[in-house]
């Protein structure tokens, strides 16, 4: 009984928490500007679990007592939650140093949030993730009030704290029912308890409690209330991370079991989402209208963005699956690139979050308004580019799914969203100039260039970046 | 040689239309001239040849359409028709071509213009030797499109611009009629080049089409539609608002598209469907009606105009009149001989006017002329020559054409025909008498420009004069060389069988009216002409008194029987009214408000009510959560 587990499946997680502890010992010894040597490690730290996660992505392998399983799916995923976090921290470092809080605690905290978000991917009993989730959480909170001395970030730590709180309260109490009700926390059994049952209303009950306690952390409406606040208040490298790897581990776990133990209980899950996702695309498309601060906007862009990729949940097929990761990871460099824009707003020295700040830059900075552009044409879905294809996926295969009604609600409110995206090109390409911006920090502008190129050839190279998602999609199915 | 003829105008134009900034007003000019002239030397010969040695042909360049049943071809015809057409396009126009040069060596925009008149000469060459409906309907909108700009050249006068549109809009009307013409053609022949439907019509002698329930004669209807077109692109009655406007256009604009060539397009048109046509009594009454009404209608508008252009603009009106009215009456040689030589005497008229107005300093009015004529002694000659050919006065060439007409007419010996002759006589009368008019007001009496004006006048340029005698010589001898080809003995191994006639030859019995019939057109003559003299040189105090004693008759006259006025009130404000409903209660007001503009302002309102929920408060956020899985619980718990 003792006998110790298999570790391999769980080198890189293993891997990136000893690498925490040793930054964190790292950050403590070193005397010259640590942040700078800790974000570089932990930069690398992220690509040796990168590595470790692809050299154990394999057959589906499941280990520690049936808590913790790695397959396609899960290496996909935790190869898009480093990459993100990987990026925002190329963006926190330069930021950072020009805010004047350069405490290396900063990407520690991120690599625990990370650690945290693989768990979450992998786990295989409500328990393993609850714990994962937890670990997420707390670390997100702390970076949420990072800057601690301003107000904002403080208000925005707090009030993510609490609400977080009272969501890791629901889908704790939706697993405990679950639980009640079935006799096992464990994925495989659940999925065996439920499998041709009656369907019962404890379970179900259960699980629109976790569906909520989900939403929360994707910020889909009715539980998004925290997200402009949030996004607004925190640093925003911060946010540039908030708004992709919690959320892509978050729908990862969220598709992994709705399709997997709750698969036969689709009727029932399905009408939830249904109204959550609809009222997500719908609410982040026409709020985002009157918004004026840039990171709000942003707020509620992600919102809609969830409300897109859900569709491909909805759908429950392997197509639909696949869809959603396609939606994640086109989703991926949009956000970063747009947030490495957000990040190069600097007049004299202070960073700007208003519209109108963006006024005429394209005659000032030239390169900063193409970059904008295409990654603002991209989010409205406009062909050529990458964000057309993401919306082109999940709307096929909703209506390949016999959800066309879906697929015209999702339809209609990108046409309202694309008229935020294009005002912010409007404003960049024909209004007035007001200020010039500050030349961006060599990072930033590196990952603005990455993202923003990504978006732009992503039509000519889907085939490689894609086949992952395919293989990842097709392990969620294969049982 | 056949290509060449018709093609090269077309080279010109291109060269000029596109490169004329590159290589400069001369080279445009002598490009054009160029293209059009080789053009006229290839048609004379290629008029023996196809005419008077009858070798017809058609020359088929490509195929153009094939789908279905439905075939059509780029293809040149040349028979006795188009021939006759051909040589008196390339010629007259070359001789405009010409004239041009020196008309428009003030105006800044010379290549423009000369690649117009090609163009137009290309256009009218596609027209007139078209195998097939389409590729007539082709020419056809060439040359329409090539008037509008033309009317419109001066386009920074904002009565230019005005009439172009007139001139589009009015031509628009006959051409749908024309268009549906073809269709009924289309419907059915099944096929719409020539040989095949004219040999077809024979058979279809008794079809009748039902449309609403009403049931009529096919090839009747078919023609009347095709007639609609002709009265618009000729200006006939109810259709001709737009001709005495497009005198805006410059003045060999006037000559060459509003005289001599396009206007006779629908004349054409008749002649060439001539073999469709005689299957259709109805329609050739309906013709020979509107022929002779707007052969005098005209003719009393052009006796009080005071512009020297518009008064020949109506002069055309009314002769168009005649050579409708001869082709109604079955007298389609008669009709094409008077095409001919009033290409040459009318386009003398316009181009001496023109001479007469570039002397003037572009003074149009001729109640600001007079006694130049010993200034512009050319000119005052080539004018008299052209009036004498317009009022049929032997030998010259009006005579021979417009006599055989009003004597068919009554050789017709139907009502119509009788109707015709009348009106003809009339018509007569009056083409007599504004003539007169307009060379008595223009160069005799008491010069009533003023002094610095009068000081200017001076004889036009070589360029301009000689391309007047070129025509002048076609305004005297047309007429007698081509009488017996076209109507004399010699006609039926002029024609064979490109025109047809079923049934008694009008021709014929033209030449066998009373001697009463044969004078009375001379009579007319003498006596419009004594009466203009006497009213004009021995008593010029006459106009003014019969203008104040009969001021209804005037008016009446003057405002060109009020036409304008009851089109403007008939059709043009109510198609702005019912334009302005649409567009302002229709479109903007309902469409607009309740569409586009409402859903935008409704998602503004509810992105703005969205936003102000967000309050902030900790405690809203949680209630919203709250409240969320609560119902969603009680949702899914009461659904399942």
């Amino acid at each position: 009984m003792t006998a110790i587990p298999n570790l391999t499946p769980a080198y890189a997680e293993m891997f990136l928490a000893i690498a925490g502890m040793a930054l964190l010992m790292v950050g403590v010894f070193r005397k010259s500007d640590p942040i700078r040597g800790v974000t570089m490690l932990a930069i690398l730290a992220f690509a040796v679990a990168a590595v470790l996660s692809i050299s154990t992505n394999g057959a589906e392998t499941v280990t520690f007592n049936g808590l913790f399983v790695v397959n396609a799916f899960t290496g996909f995923a935790k190869l898009l939650i480093l990459l993100g976090a990987g990026l925002a921290m190329l963006l926190a470092l330069p930021w950072a140093r020009n805010e004047g809080v350069s405490r290396y605690e900063l990407p520690v905290i991120m690599v625990f949030a990370v650690l945290g978000m693989m768990m979450m991917v992998s786990a295989n009993n409500l328990l393993s993730l609850y714990v994962g989730l937890e670990l997420q959480s707390l670390a997100l909170y702390v970076l949420a009030a990072f800057n601690r001395g301003n107000l904002k970030a403080t208000e925005a730590g707090v009030k993510y704290f609490v609400l977080g709180a009272l969501a890791s309260g629901l889908l704790l109490y939706g697993s405990s029912l679950v639980y009640g009700f079935s006799g096992t926390t464990s994925f495989a059994g659940l999925a065996d308890a439920l499998t041709g049952a009656e369907s019962n209303a404890g379970v179900i009950v259960g699980i629109v409690f976790v569906i909520c306690g989900f939403a929360f952390k994707v910020s889909a409406v009715p539980f998004h209330m925290w997200t402009p606040d949030v996004y607004e208040g925190a640093p925003t490298p911060v946010t540039a991370f908030f708004s992709v790897a919690p959320k892509i581990a978050s729908l990862c776990l969220f598709l992994r079991i709705l399709v997997g133990p709750f698969e036969d209980l689709m009727d029932q899950w399905r009408q939830v989402l249904t109204v959550i996702c609809v009222a997500s695309m719908l609410w982040g498309a026409v709020a985002a209208i009157a918004q004026n601060n840039i990171k709000r906007l942003m707020a509620y862009s992600s919102i809609g963005h969830v409300g897109y990729a859900l569709i491909g949940l909805i759908a429950g097929t392997q197509e639909g699956a696949r869809g959603m990761i396609y939606y994640m990871l086109i989703y991926l460099f949009m956000n970063v690139g747009t947030f490495a824009v957000i990040l190069s707003m600097r007049v004299k020295d202070r960073y700007v979050e208003s519209i109108d700040d963006l006024s005429g830059i394209s005659k000032t900075n030239p390169a900063i308004a193409l970059a904008l552009t295409a990654l603002m044409f991209s989010m409205a879905g406009i062909p050529p580019l990458a964000g057309f294809f993401g919306k082109y996926f999940v709307f096929a295969a909703a209506v390949n799914a016999g959800l066309i009604p879906l697929a015209v609600i999702g339809v209609l409110s990108s046409v309202i969203g694309a008229y935020y995206y294009l005002r912010l090109i409007k404003i960049m390409y024909f209004d007035g100039s007001v200020e010039n911006f500050d030349r961006p920090d060599y990072s930033t502008s590196l990952v603005m260039g990455v993202c923003a190129l990504s978006v732009v050839v992503f039509i000519f190279l889907p085939e490689p970046l894609l086949a992952g998602a395919d293989a990842a999609a097709a392990a969620l199915f294969q049982g | 040689m056949e290509a060449a003829a018709i093609f090269l105008p077309l080279v010109g134009a291109f060269i000029a239309g596109f490169f004329g900034r590159q290589i400069g007003d001369r080279a445009s000019q002598v490009v054009t001239c160029l293209g059009v002239g080789s053009a006229a030397v290839l048609s004379i010969p290629l008029f023996f040849d196809v005419a008077v040695n009858g070798n017809e042909r058609v020359v088929t360049i490509m195929n153009w359409i094939n789908s279905g049943t439905f075939e059509t071809a780029w293809a040149l015809r040349f028979d006795t028709l188009s021939a006759v057409m051909v040589m008196t396009v390339t010629c007259v126009s070359s001789l405009i071509h010409v004239y041009s040069v020196g008309y428009m060596s003030h105006d800044d925009s010379k290549p423009r213009f000369m690649a117009y008149l090609s163009l137009f000469t290309f256009a009218m060459l596609m027209l007139v030797t078209a195998d097939n409906l389409v590729q007539l309907f082709f020419g056809w909108e060439g040359v329409g499109v090539v008037s509008y700009l033309l009317i419109g050249f001066w386009f920074k006068k904002p009565t230019a611009n005005a009439a172009a549109i007139k001139a589009f809009v009015v031509n628009r009307v006959g051409d749908f009629g024309f268009l549906l013409g073809i269709f009924g053609i289309y419907m059915l022949f099944d096929a719409v080049t020539f040989d095949t439907v004219f040999n077809a019509v024979p058979a279809h002698v008794d079809d009748t089409v039902t449309f609403f329930g009403i049931k009529g004669h096919a090839l009747t209807l078919i023609a009347l539609l095709l007639f609609v077109g002709a009265m618009g692109k000729s200006a006939q009655l109810l259709l001709h608002t737009w001709l005495p406007d497009a005198m805006e256009g410059p003045t060999p604009v006037s000559a060459l598209i509003h005289a001599a060539t396009m206007v006779t397009a629908g004349v054409f048109l008749v002649a060439r469907m001539s073999p469709l046509f005689e299957y259709a009594p109805a329609a050739l009454e309906v013709v020979t009606i509107v022929g002779a009404s707007t052969a005098f209608f005209a003719a009393t508008i052009g006796c009080v105009q005071n512009d020297i252009k518009r008064v020949i603009a109506y002069s055309t009106c009314s002769q168009l009149g005649y050579m409708f009215f001869a082709c109604g009456i079955g007298a389609y040689p008669a009709a094409i001989f008077h095409l001919m030589t009033h290409a040459w005497f009318k386009a003398l008229l316009f181009l001496g006017s023109g001479s007469v107005i570039h002397a003037m300093s572009n003074e149009q009015d001729m109640r600001k002329m007079g006694g130049i004529w010993k200034h512009v002694k050319v000119t005052y000659a080539m004018m008299w020559i052209g009036t004498l050919a317009l009022v049929a006065v032997p030998p010259f060439a009006g005579y021979y054409s417009k006599d055989m007409i009003l004597e068919a007419a009554f050789g017709a010996h139907t009502s119509v025909g009788q109707y015709a002759f009348i009106m003809g006589i009339g018509a007569a009368l009056l083409t007599a008498f504004y003539s007169g008019r307009l060379l008595f007001m223009t160069f005799h009496g008491e010069p009533r420009a003023d002094k610095e004006t009068m000081d200017h006048v001076h004889e036009s340029p070589l360029v301009m004069t000689l391309p007047l005698a070129g025509l002048a010589l076609g305004a005297i001898f047309s007429g007698m060389i081509g009488y017996d080809l076209f109507i004399g003995e010699g006609r039926f191994d002029f024609w064979r069988d490109a025109l047809a006639v079923v049934g008694e030859d009008p021709i014929e019995a033209a030449h066998h009216v009373p001697a009463w019939v044969v004078w009375s057109p001379m009579v007319v003559t003498v006596l419009g002409l004594g009466l203009s003299f006497h009213m004009y040189m021995r008593r010029p105090e006459i106009p003014g008194q019969l203008a104040a004693k009969f001021p209804g008759v005037y008016q009446f006259l003057l405002n060109k029987w009020y036409f304008d006025e009851l089109y403007d009130f008939f059709f043009v404000r109510p198609a702005f009214w019912i334009g302005n409903f649409f567009w302002k209660r229709g479109d903007q007001g309902t469409i607009d408000r309740f569409g586009p503009d409402g859903i935008s302002s409704s998602i503004i309102s509810g992105a703005r009510r969205l936003g102000s929920v967000q309050t902030g408060y900790l405690y809203h956020y949680a209630f919203a959560m709250i409240i969320g899985i609560a119902l969603f619980v009680s949702w899914i718990v009461v659904g399942s």
